[in-house]
């Protein structure tokens, strides 16, 4: 038994003990050899972690009297956080390099952000959920204002920070409130106390608090706020990471939560996600249209997306879940594709963000034009890329379970959503020709877009198989 | 022969697909052999579809050559075809080879202009074959982005605002129609077009905030297939983006447009709305006849006073579809086989239209009416071709516009006579702007000097317009081969219809 315990949680002892080696590696060695040693064998091992936690038997398994679980819902969380981490870490090396920033803090923050989130995920348990997720938090805050000598970059750390603390406070409270309505933190515990005793108003105070402190991670709307300005701020390959990685945490985690724990009362949270999820389609959509810098254009696009995704959360069953989970995957492929053609803008080696400066883009790369075309329309879901099939779930779910008219809201929102992605696309084939950009790209990076443009077409067949996957995933979360 | 309509549906794709990876450069000899590569790869399916329409048995009702795969949450790939699909696939294999020549001229991104055309047509095949309402949905919706590029990339002045507009416009009509479909697939527990068909779907009337829904959710339904439908035929008061579109796309995408991208609105019409929700297409009956006769009308008015040659011809358009939804929605043997002849007759004579001007848009630059004037001294080839076909889109008797507006009213006259008489009011004005827009650029007196350079028709030029005056006229003196194909599917629709409507 005790043995089990301990090699349950292989992926994230590994990734601790990696951790401290690259920080005794990084404080006693200081070249640039050691840096790009510590870059490489972090990506290298975030693969080796998700390969752990993919070969590890599949059935539900809890440990250390219960606080922690590892079942197929998390596992399918985990081992995409690992591989989009460490496809981000790849990317990002070359713009750290060029902007002075390639020091070897940067993979030792992203590998403790990732412990949290992994944390989060499996935590059966309100005091680890906490933990997990304020390693990642902290974590975060540092990232985002990495370029210390940027006043902007600086802004957005402060601003997430403070903003962060207040909704980890809030979150705090709610789970003091259901603490003191239960009498427990643990999730199966809380669950079956509802099952028999019915629930306090307590509980349901304590959730509102809590889901508020999730959408803040999430960035839905009305708490989000710091998106833009931490998107615009931080360094591009933060904004990715941003983007893609804490976004599936904070998911996976108000899944767990909503559905483990409070899954026998999904009348009394769905009128709240609903809420949230008809604002943020909205906000996203059309906040969107009047930007000019493409990473804040990428802000409201994911307020938007975690707008559908939370439409998914909302409908309350396993189709649901399924549907946000295969969501959640397409939507990093896709945010991955467009982050690299951003991570490549520049004009004369000084990175640019204006949307504006993509004008007739079609004349300097064909190639990146197309694969970002591609990817546009698949975030604008637009068949017959896998970006549909990813709202088609969705849609699908939701008017199962009997939310038509929210479905028809989305419906709307993603046409309004259209015309920002259409506005990009519009200006690389047919905008006025301006000074060009000079459209280098590494071919590593040129394989990534290229592939997740590919992998956008490929999705028409099978979708890669996920169906099967995530519905075992979402079956052993609502089970 | 088991895959051949798989084989047609996805030829052009592939050929797309070859001319995308392996085709490279920007010279001359490059270019050639896109156009080459993109020519044999239309005309592949044109053989195949030939192939199918011999192979085709009229007498059998349901259809044919099906094909079923599984694909994703228990959708199927299912395709097949029956007489409503086939003259609509045998039009669009006959159009795309066409157009292709027609577009010999484009010198500017000619590889990516043919791998969206190529596209385009995998597309629209997809969608006259798909027997699974996703797929189906999938093919209607995805014709949208190469369409948007090439209104967006290859289109006049003001293309910006033409391409966003058909976009958009299109976007959310359709968009509406997809959860129309996921609330008939929760339903019914289906997507199979074949047996939805016989699925009785509620018709019993509801409440809905205070309101009387009569037709209860078949009406709903129905309305949310009408957003798409009536928006891509387009119907009035949904086309204004139809205009713009057509104004603003190079010559190959209007031809399309009109030939072909219009119909999939007919054919959705006669696939789903009809036979999926026969209670709710009697309720709407009247309002469809109200909005066809205004369409008919009206849009015939206004493109009396057109100063814009494919603007006219494309409000043309509008009026002529006018008549194909009042064929559509008078339920009978005749109308229906009328809406399907004017769809084909529409399809081969506004392509010739809009071949026609792109001829002279080429060669002077410019659609205004008033420019030209006198054509006939100066292109005299020209102007016959232009004479027949503006005297074919008239209705003319012995062209096949005649047949099909005769049949659907026909049809129509034993459903309402107001209403007959009304439409046939179409035929008369569509006369007025057809011959008043050939006397003023055809015949008169040549009053613009810059006219006098012009040259007639060329050699590819007079190739591709022969085949369509051979289609005009067989068509126009012998419909037959068409009306055989088209019958028995029909004859089982209305059966269908009228067992439901008891």
């Amino acid at each position: 038994m005790k043995t089990i315990d301990i090699l349950i949680l292989a992926p994230e002892i590994l990734l601790i003990i990696y951790s401290i080696i690259a920080i005794l590696i990084a404080s006693f060695l200081k070249s640039n050899k050691s840096n790009k040693l510590i870059f490489q064998a972090t990506v290298i091992i975030f693969l080796i972690s998700a390969l752990i936690l993919y070969f590890t038997p599949f059935e539900i398994q809890t440990n250390v009297s219960g606080i922690f679980v590892r079942d197929t819902f998390s596992k399918f969380f985990q081992i995409l956080i690992l591989l989009s981490v460490s496809c981000l870490l790849f990317m990002s090396k070359q713009y750290l390099q060029k902007n002075n920033l390639f020091k070897p803090e940067y993979p030792i923050l992203i590998i403790f952000s990732t412990l949290g989130m992994m944390i989060m995920i499996s935590s059966n348990n309100f005091l680890l959920l906490y933990l997990g997720l304020e390693i990642q938090s902290l974590s975060l805050y540092v990232v985002s204002s990495f370029r210390r000598d940027n006043y902007k970059s600086t802004e957005a750390g402060l601003k997430y920070f403070i903003l962060g603390s207040l909704s980890s406070g809030l979150m705090l409270f709610g789970i003091s409130l259901i603490y003191g309505s239960t009498g427990s933190i643990n999730f199966e515990i809380i669950s079956s106390m509802i099952n028999f005793e019915g629930f306090f108003p307590g509980i349901v105070a304590g959730l509102v608090f809590l889901i508020c402190g999730f959408a803040f991670k999430a960035s839905a709307v009305p708490f989000h706020m710091w998106t833009p300005d931490v998107y615009e701020g931080s360094p591009t390959p933060v904004t990715a990471f941003f983007a893609t990685v804490p976004k599936l945490a904070a998911v996976g985690v108000l899944l767990r939560v909503l559905f483990d724990c409070f899954g026998q009362i999904v009348e009394s949270w769905q009128q709240v996600i609903i809420i949230i999820s008809v604002l943020s389609m909205f906000l996203g959509s059309v906040a969107a249209i009047g930007q000019n810098n493409i990473k804040r254009l990428m802000a409201y696009s994911s307020i938007g997306h975690i707008g559908f995704v939370l439409m998914g959360v909302a409908s309350g069953t396993d189709k649901g879940v399924s549907a946000v989970l295969i969501y959640m995957v397409l939507y990093i492929i896709m945010n991955i594709g467009v982050f690299v053609f951003i991570l490549n803008m520049e004009r004369n080696g000084v990175a640019v963000t204006t949307i504006n400066s993509l004008n007739m883009y079609n004349n300097v790369s064909k190639s990146q034009t197309l694969f970002l075309t591609v990817l546009l329309f698949s975030l604008a879901g637009i068949p017959p890329l896998a970006g549909f099939f990813g709202k088609f779930f969705i849609f699908n779910a939701a008017i199962n379970a009997g939310l038509s008219w929210l479905a028809v809201m989305g419906g709307i929102a993603s046409v309004i959503a259209a015309f920002y992605y259409l506005r990009i696309v519009y200006l690389m084939y047919f905008g006025l020709s301006t000074d060009p950009l000079s459209g280098k790209m590494p071919i590593a990076h040129w394989i990534i877009l290229s592939g997740s443009a590919l992998l956008m077409l490929i999705g028409i067949i099978n979708l890669y198989g996920l169906e099967k996957p995530s519905f075992l995933a979402a079956t052993s979360l609502i089970n | 022969m088991d895959y051949l309509l798989s084989l047609i549906i996805f030829f052009p794709c592939f050929g797309a697909l070859i001319l995308g990876i392996f085709l490279r450069g920007e010279n001359l000899e490059a270019n050639n052999n896109a156009k080459l590569l993109t020519l044999v790869s239309t005309i592949a399916p044109l053989i195949f579809s030939i192939f199918v329409f011999f192979n085709f048995n009229p007498n059998v009702t349901g259809f044919q050559l099906v094909e079923e795969y599984q694909w994703l949450m228990g959708l199927t790939y299912k395709v097949g075809i029956d007489g409503i699909s086939l003259p609509l696939i045998l039009l669009t294999t006959i159009t795309m080879p066409i157009v292709i020549i027609s577009s010999w001229k484009i010198e500017r991104n000619v590889k990516e202009y043919m791998i969206c055309f190529l596209i385009l047509e995998t597309l629209i095949l997809g969608v006259f074959c798909s027997l699974d309402l996703v797929l189906f949905y999938l093919f209607f919706e995805s014709g949208l982005i190469p369409m948007f590029l090439i209104i967006g990339i290859w289109g006049g002045n003001n293309r910006v605002y033409a391409a966003f507009k058909f976009f958009l416009y299109t976007l959310l009509g359709s968009i509406l129609m997809l959860f129309a479909v996921i609330y008939m697939w929760t339903v019914s527990g289906t997507t199979d077009i074949t047996k939805l068909m016989f699925f009785d779907f509620n018709s019993s009337d509801f409440e809905l905030l205070g309101f009387n829904i009569s037709g209860g959710i078949q009406s709903i339904l129905w309305m949310a297939f009408f957003a798409s439908f009536a928006v891509k035929l387009p119907m009035w008061p949904f086309h204004t983006w139809l205009p713009d579109a057509h104004v603003q796309a190079p010559t190959g995408g209007s031809v399309v447009l009109a030939a072909i991208l219009l119909k999939m609105g007919g054919y959705g019409f006669l696939r789903f709305s009809l036979p999926m929700f026969p209670d709710a297409s009697l309720i709407f009956q009247n309002f469809i006849f109200s909005i066809s006769v205004i369409a008919i009308i009206y849009t015939s008015l206004v493109a009396l006073m057109q100063k814009d040659i494919k603007k006219l011809i494309a409000y043309s358009s509008v009026a002529h579809m006018g008549f194909v939804t009042l064929g559509i929605f008078s339920m009978n043997q005749q109308s229906i086989d009328g809406a399907i002849f004017q769809m084909i007759s529409h399809g081969i004579i506004s392509a010739a239209l809009f071949l026609l001007v792109g001829v002279i848009y080429d060669r002077m630059h410019t659609r205004d009416i008033d420019f030209y004037g006198g054509l006939v001294s100066l292109m005299p080839k020209y102007a016959l071709f232009f004479i027949f076909f503006t005297m074919a889109n008239v209705g003319l008797p012995g062209t096949s516009g005649f047949v099909g507006e005769f049949l659907v009213l026909l049809g129509t006259f034993k459903v309402s006579k107001l209403v007959t008489i009304s439409a046939s009011l179409g035929i008369v004005l569509s006369a007025c702007y057809g011959l008043w827009l050939s006397r003023r650029i055809i015949f008169g007196n040549v009053t613009n000097n810059k006219l006098l350079e012009i040259t007639d028709l060329n050699r590819i030029e007079k190739l591709y317009f022969i085949p369509l005056i051979v289609f005009t006229l067989f068509l126009g003196i012998l419909p037959y081969p068409v009306l055989e194909i088209t019958s028995n599917s029909v004859d089982l629709l209305v059966s269908h219809l009228t067992q439901n409507l008891k």
